[in-house]
């Protein structure tokens, strides 16, 4: 099968709307289906990937922990919107730390998560063939 | 060119159904090919045939049936969406052991495969959603 360069860009935060959680379960599908898949977290979707999420007090399903399995289906490039993250008074340190084992590289643990900004995501997009925006 | 579409949001609430209709009804005029129309998030809700919006309102699941059927369009609707929104064919409904279904017809019911597929088989893929 073709495999092409899919972006899944993720704007929403976590709770609130269903747009995250559902959005998260085409990012799997779309990893059997052996596409190079990447995922952009811009806006209020930087929330999606906070560490320490408790959402027992709203009654809906943390689904904040399927992020940590990203790096098993081969999905390893998140890109984070820095400006987003400063907007919210938020840094790197926020987020959960989201790794994957480098094939390539003797499986040497390595971060997914990739800080860019309006610029380079502009760059990155430019690469995607297929942009799905949540 | 071959698109695929995407409908992310319901109909009346959201204009994103009517902007999807409009889309395809242009593209087919300059001969374009529409390889697939899935329906995600509250999107599925333009399935349900039992919709009656006021009389002087359009009739959107029924541009849409029309569409399916003078076009040969494939309507997809996600199954997982669906599931928790209560759109059900037959089968579906049997399957819950549900008294009743209400998709609408042109529509079918099958899963999230079937948008990444019409991602890779087409040379756009449209968002239509907020």
């Amino acid at each position: 099968m073709t495999t092409k360069n899919f972006l899944f860009v993720n704007r929403k935060a976590p709770y609130g709307t269903v747009y995250a959680l559902e959005s998260l379960e085409v990012v799997l599908i779309s990893a059997a289906f052996e596409q190079n898949v990447s995922l952009a977290f811009i806006d209020d979707g930087v929330y999606q990937i906070t560490k320490g999420q408790n959402s027992k007090g709203i009654g809906m399903k943390n689904f904040s922990p399927t992020f940590r399995a990203l790096g098993d289906y081969d999905i390893t490039k998140l890109y984070v919107s820095s400006e987003s993250l400063a907007e919210r008074g938020l840094t790197v340190d926020d987020l959960m730390e989201l790794t994957y084992e480098d094939a390539d590289d003797d499986y040497a643990e390595k971060p997914s998560i990739i800080l860019v900004d309006a610029k380079g995501m502009a760059a990155m997009m430019a690469e995607q063939e297929v942009i799905l925006s949540f | 060119m071959k698109y695929t579409i995407l409908v992310n949001e319901g109909p009346y609430q959201h204009q994103a159904s009517d902007s999807a209709i409009q889309f395809i009804r242009a593209a087919l005029e300059k001969g374009h090919e529409i390889f697939r129309v899935f329906f995600y998030h509250d999107g599925v809700n333009n399935g349900t045939r039992l919709t009656v919006p006021p009389a002087d309102d359009r009739l959107i699941q029924k541009a849409w049936s029309e569409l399916a059927e003078k076009h040969g369009l494939d309507l997809v609707i996600c199954i997982a969406a669906a599931q928790r929104r209560g759109i059900m064919d037959a089968d579906e409904a049997k399957r819950q052991g549900m008294d009743a279904n209400n998709i609408a017809p042109g529509f079918r019911i099958s899963g999230l495969g079937q948008l990444v597929e019409g991602g890779i088989q087409s040379d756009r893929l449209v968002v239509f959603g907020d």
